[in-house]
């Protein structure tokens, strides 16, 4: 890169910087200074240093509960959007044979990323509910005698949910990664005799590492973040880590909200760094 | 696999199907509820379809009915443009930037993708904190907008990062070796590079900020945007109005995607010629 003029680099990514300063970098210092303020009744928040609100959340059962079922959804789709993930991608990559129909198919999988969560999830109630679509179907087939209960208002609900939103933030980087593998090196791989599975194992896998890792990163990151998908398609009966926050906001109890905030933050950022320690996401974005 | 050219492998037809589901997994429940929007006055959740009729879009712009659309609408619209102008802008000129090498890039990067990986809830605190701590009250304009940058920027620079790997600077350094002046290499080389790259980042800026629900939560104030109106309808709305408006807005988020997917098809095809 050339250094002709040495100033230009920090006048170009000053408006980004001052962005994420003003409304991402402060506003987390702050939630981390109310995280050590007392909540008071009637009175509400009093400035103060005290580790109340961390002992309060870390030794409350329920909160432990809700950080396991989250991690647990958080394994559970993680599984499936990445299977998913790594064969849509591998199909379109490596099978499609026309650019245009693989390009097309692409944006097929793609254009639901840019409409609404909430209507996408709303969307499932009348095909999983107790009059929908499946259970008419069940029914009237004479599969079964009585509707399903379980397809809506369920963990079963959640899970379906968080795919059907979070698979394209999956397919989208790993078929960023795999269209940039030279297909002659699977040639390669096959003249010098290795298997179908060999290939895919030996070549394609570690090349997508970088695609995985960054579909790996959104996905765990939105469902340990989420609380509408859980608090809607379980109907209330399960929760998440960051359903704990939206109850301590219902009560108005602002601290705990943020020490519950910091922990989840922090959860979540340890999570990303492991990611980025085994694959060096940036090296391989920035060059 | 490529050396078989003649004959599809096994894998190709599961994988096939496996596209087939997965497809009709993605539209289905959201064509049955473009369908189910057409709900007659029987006013059922479910199929069937009974006496088609358009009742349920009325109900949507009757205000008095079920919360006030058309005004979150009026708000929601303005926000997602002005967020999409200030995401190009802004993710445009970082992207350049960081192609130099300069102090504090790594920082910057890490603080760009913290800001895409924290929990939406957790800044919507942050920012109405801060807001509180200014003395200033949460508003639509103000620090839902704020809060809307926080998530579309680091989208713009990853597609920024994306376009211009494929831009060389000996491209750039070719046209200057050729005679040409800053601005023509600018304006000949780069800019057709990037271009439909800025469709692509302002897709994003609009199609992010319009659908953004928990970073609007607690940072819009006392009036709604349009995701938290359909919140409130998921919980209060027990008709097909709530589907109706959901094919509203889909229908808008389809017309902004074909737009922008249709203006880079045009240009790309104007380049090949």
């Amino acid at each position: 890169m050339n250094s002709r003029s040495s100033a230009l680099p920090y006048i170009q990514v000053s408006p980004l910087a001052l962005v994420l300063i003003l409304f991402f970098s402060i506003p987390v210092a702050l939630v981390l200074l109310v995280s050590f303020f007392r909540y008071q009744m009637l009175v509400g928040i009093v400035p103060d240093f005290t580790f109340k609100n961390y002992a309060d959340i870390l030794t409350n059962r329920t909160n432990w509960m809700l950080y396991w079922s989250t991690i647990k959804f958080a394994l559970i789709v993680l599984a499936i959007t990445g299977f998913i993930g790594f064969w849509i991608s591998y199909f379109l990559v490596f099978h499609v044979r026309n650019l245009v129909t693989a390009i097309a198919l692409f944006l097929v999988c793609t254009v639901p990323f840019w409409t609404s969560n909430i209507i996408r999830m709303i969307s499932w109630r009348p095909v999983l509910g107790r009059e929908g679509v499946i259970n008419q179907a069940l029914v009237g087939s004479g599969l079964t005698d009585q509707p399903v209960e379980w397809l809506l208002y369920s963990d079963f609900a959640v899970v379906i949910a968080y795919v059907h939103l979070f698979t394209l933030f999956m397919i989208v980087p790993i078929f960023n990664s795999m269209a940039r593998i030279d297909k002659s090196l699977l040639e390669a791989a096959v003249d010098a005799g290795a298997s179908r599975w060999g290939v895919i194992w030996n070549v394609v896998l570690p090349l997508s590492k970088t695609g995985i890792a960054l579909g790996t990163l959104f996905v765990v990151t939105l469902v340990m973040g989420d609380f509408s998908v859980v608090t809607v398609m379980s109907g209330g009966l399960s929760g998440s880590a960051a359903s704990a926050i939206f109850n301590d906001l219902q009560f108005l109890n602002y601290p705990r909200a943020a020490a519950n905030a910091v922990i989840l933050l922090i959860v979540v950022l340890l999570i990303a760094s492991a990611i980025f320690r085994l694959v060096d996401v940036r090296k391989e974005l920035v060059r | 696999m490529p050396s078989s050219q003649d004959r599809r492998p096994w894998t190709f037809y599961v994988l096939s199907l496996l596209m087939l589901l997965f497809v009709l997994f993605l539209y289905g429940p959201m064509i049955s509820v473009l369908v189910l929007s057409f709900q007659g006055p029987s006013a059922s959740l479910n199929f069937p379809l009974r006496d088609p009729s358009l009742i349920w879009f009325d109900e949507l712009f009757n205000p008095t009915r079920v919360g006030d659309v058309p005004g979150a609408f009026s708000r929601s619209l303005p926000l997602a443009l002005v967020v999409m102008v200030l995401t190009v802008l802004i993710s445009v000129t970082a992207g350049f930037g960081f192609r130099h090498r300069f102090r504090g890039s790594g920082p910057l990067f890490y603080m760009a993708i913290a800001s895409l990986i924290i929990p939406g809830l957790v800044l919507s605190i942050g920012i109405l904190v801060t807001a509180q701590f200014l003395g200033l009250s949460a508003s639509w304009y103000g620090t839902a907008l704020g809060a809307h940058l926080t998530w579309t920027l680091p989208f713009g620079l990853l597609i920024m990062f994306a376009i211009l790997g494929r831009l060389s600077p000996s491209y750039e350094e070719a046209a200057f070796d050729l005679g040409a002046s800053r601005w023509q290499s600018i304006k000949d080389v780069v800019v057709p590079i990037v271009f439909p790259g800025m469709i692509a980042v302002a897709l994003f800026g609009f199609t992010l900020s319009y659908d953004e629900f928990p970073r609007s939560w607690l940072t819009v104030g006392t009036r709604n945007t349009l995701p938290l109106e359909i919140w409130t309808m998921t919980t209060n709305v027990t008709s097909p109005a709530l589907y109706a408006l959901g094919t509203v807005t889909t229908v808008i988020s389809f017309f902004v995607i074909a737009v922008a997917l249709g203006s880079i098809i045009l240009i790309q095809r104007r380049r090949s010629k």
